[in-house]
């Protein structure tokens, strides 16, 4: 693990001007590059990767959509054209390897771009950062978070979509012993109402919103901090907590976030 | 000889009208679209776990249990049944029992299988009638669809007292040879048919012979009708299960074609026609034949509905409606062009007039109507075509929608910001 003084993210032109290419592109996404909120996700999981000594690039503004809000709201011909551009640019560069922190975008490039010509392996953050740890790049101060409570929210294309439960409950049990479950959790998790292109879209008429029926469940749970690792379900539980007037108690925390707080400097490790 | 022409009679009756049935659903196959099937071990695999080991439906415990109890019941009772239709034809008894242990063990667990789905099904019809379950009421669940299922459940209790009947009369007759064979009816037998004589016996054993038979030939013949059906289409539904993780949407390669004419005109092959092909499902053959054997396989449970997220909070989406719906347009569509050619118009759609935009725009495609069906069947792959039908042929997304739409266009974001920006969070890097 390394002690950073100046944080310094290389963007792939940059290195293939110098003749480099780095092992992973960390494909940043467009929430984690225009969200005021979760751009601190993004800058997060960057830290960890520094930290970790991690070889790594971002496209930066050679970076677009790849389409995936288009292709789950039915737009099939904008989604590929968005696709094939962006296989294109990743072929330019010779991508192999591809970190991000959106199940969707990981989702998509994991299951379906390989039908379109582009393969690659694609790696969650919460599912990279477990190795981290597990392999000794990141080390864990249990002091910080140990005592505070944490309750996961189960993103649905990482868990139901993609069968990916444990790594975020691997990080959350490492850094405090204090991990709580939903009810409804893992395969039964209940989504939080902004998948399949519902994020860009008013609600259809009911009686409740999604996310307010999945922000009391978690919630009710007293949790001190709600854990989640896509961008979409960050916007919904953070907007469900305060709508229940709770974000002063409740924290909203993407794991990248909750391990970085968590993160053992070597200022620490002299002091131990 | 009378009993064996009598028992032919029928059965070629009972054959016959099924053959007739299937040969109905074989022409509603024939409208749909292809769907890629291969990786026969893998499908081999998920029919063991899923079908034969009722996985999935043991994910609500209690009414899994019972169901798991009637099933595998179901596999080993079957297996009497098909041997006294062997005897029926050729007029002897038990002709499979030359295949010694195993007959032992298949009459033996189905003797205790029989009681064992006799409670089940009163179980079951007990929960129907005097519990309300949430997941069977919703506005697809008619009236007759109530009537369905007590009817199946009556005919499956029938045939379990049928073939009671006929274990506990049989062993009343042979007592000392029978046995081990018969574990519940050896307890039962001698206080419930113990006074009767060697005749009486024997006319209880032939009306429970012939109740049996016959409840099973009508049996077989209402399925084709009933969402029952589940009890042939399930494990073939299974076995040809949507394989690779249910977050995989399947491609359109019409759609990648056109695009790469579009881009690269010198070197990339001629698409299909402009307007030949209809992008996505609005009518009821516009589906893959998978889709429809899934809305065969429905059994109108509901567990997909019942956890749907839309639907949880009050909105329209019911994923079961969906299949409940395009099993019911199919019927009509296919009288229709079986009768008036393929140019049949009746001014209804699956889409639209079964199936509205308010019920598809609600998905989020959170896949836990797919997690949950006991059948693996696939709803958000259907839901998704139906959308890309209002989108690319109807141009009917909804207003937030088209905004995402024209941003991903012009900006390559879903949101309006110019692709600059994306470097801007490197300056909170070292805040």
């Amino acid at each position: 693990m390394k002690n950073i003084d100046t944080y310094t993210v290389q963007v792939m032109a940059d290195m293939a001007a110098e003749g480099k290419s780095p092992e992973y592109l960390f494909w940043v996404g467009c929430a984690g590059a225009f969200d005021a909120r979760y751009k601190k996700v993004t800058v997060a999981f960057a830290k960890l990767l520094l930290h970790a000594g991690v070889d790594f690039a971002i496209l930066g503004s050679e970076e677009t959509c790849n389409g995936d809000p288009a292709r789950r709201a039915g737009n099939e011909m904008l989604f590929q054209m968005q696709a094939l551009q962006v296989i294109e640019k990743l072929n330019t560069y010779k991508v192999t390897k591809i970190l991000t922190c959106c199940p969707h975008c990981f989702n998509i490039f994991k299951n379906e771009y390989p039908d379109l010509g582009g393969h690659y392996e694609v790696i969650h953050h919460t599912v990279f950062l477990e190795n981290l740890i597990n392999n000794g790049k990141l080390k864990v101060n249990k002091e910080v978070l140990s005592q505070k409570s944490i309750v996961y929210h189960d993103p649905c294309y990482l868990g139901r979509g993609n069968d990916i439960y444990e790594s975020a409950r691997q990080i959350n049990a490492a850094v405090t012993s204090k991990t709580l479950e939903m009810p409804r959790s893992r395969s039964k998790a209940l989504c939080c109402g902004a998948g399949g292109a519902q994020m860009f879209k008013e609600a259809e008429p009911g009686n409740k919103e999604v996310y307010i029926e999945r922000t009391e469940e978690a919630l009710q749970t007293g949790a001190n901090i709600v854990a989640t690792s896509c961008p979409f379900c960050m916007t919904m539980i953070t907007d469900g907590i305060k709508y229940k007037n709770r974000e002063d108690e409740v924290k909203n925390m993407d794991i990248a976030e909750i391990l970085l707080a968590s993160l053992l400097t070597q200022q620490d490790e002299k002091l131990s | 000889m009378m009993k064996q022409i009598i028992f032919s009679i029928v059965l070629l009756a009972t054959l016959g009208v099924f053959a007739y049935s299937m040969k109905r659903l074989w022409y509603n196959f024939s409208l749909t679209h292809k769907y890629p099937v291969g990786n026969w071990g893998e499908r081999f695999i998920i029919m063991l776990k899923v079908a034969i080991g009722q996985t999935k439906i043991f994910r609500y415990p209690i009414a899994g249990f019972f169901h798991a109890l009637v099933f595998w019941g179901f596999i080993v009772i079957t297996l009497g049944s098909i041997e006294m239709v062997v005897d029926g034809i050729i007029g002897r008894e038990r002709v499979f029992a030359p295949t010694g242990w195993f007959y032992d063990f298949v009459t033996a667990s189905g003797d205790i299988m029989a009681y064992v789905i006799i409670v089940s099904i009163l179980v079951f019809i007990g929960r129907r009638l005097f519990i309300r379950i949430k997941r069977f009421y919703g506005i697809e669940m008619k009236p007759k669809s109530k009537i369905d299922a007590l009817i199946a459940l009556t005919i499956i209790l029938l045939l379990m007292v049928s073939l009671a009947g006929l274990n506990l009369a049989y062993y009343q007759m042979h007592t000392a040879d029978y046995e081990g064979l018969y574990p519940i009816s050896a307890l039962l037998a001698p206080s419930l048919f113990g006074g009767l004589n060697a005749q009486g016996l024997h006319i209880i054993h032939e009306i429970s012979w012939w109740s049996h038979i016959l409840l099973i030939f009508l049996f077989a013949n209402i399925l084709p009708y009933s969402k029952h059906f589940h009890v042939f289409t399930s494990v073939p539904n299974v076995f040809l299960t949507r394989l690779g993780p249910l977050g995989y949407l399947q491609n359109m390669p019409a759609i990648t074609s056109e695009i790469k004419y579009m881009l690269y005109p010198e070197t990339a092959e001629v698409p299909a026609e402009a307007g030949t092909v209809r992008y996505g499902v609005k009518e009821s053959n516009d589906v893959t034949w998978k889709n429809y054997l899934d809305s065969l396989a429905c059994t109108e449970c509901g567990r997909c509905t019942d956890n749907c997220p839309a639907n949880i909070t009050g909105k329209k989406l019911s994923p079961r409606k969906i299949f409940v719906d395009l099993r019911a347009r199919m019927k009509e569509y296919a009288a229709g062009t079986r009768e008036k050619g393929m140019t049949f118009e009746d001014g209804k759609s699956f889409l639209h007039t079964y199936v509205t935009a308010e019920e598809l725009w609600a998905c989020t495609t959170c896949n836990a109507c797919a997690t949950e069906c006991p059948v693996n069947i696939n709803h958000p792959s259907l839901i998704l075509d139906m959308r890309r039908f209002m989108v690319m042929e109807e141009a009917a997304a909804p207003a937030g929608l088209n905004a995402m739409f024209a941003n991903i266009e012009n900006n390559g974001a879903p949101w309006q910001y110019p692709p600059e920006d994306r470097l801007n969070w490197l300056n909170d890097l070292n805040k």
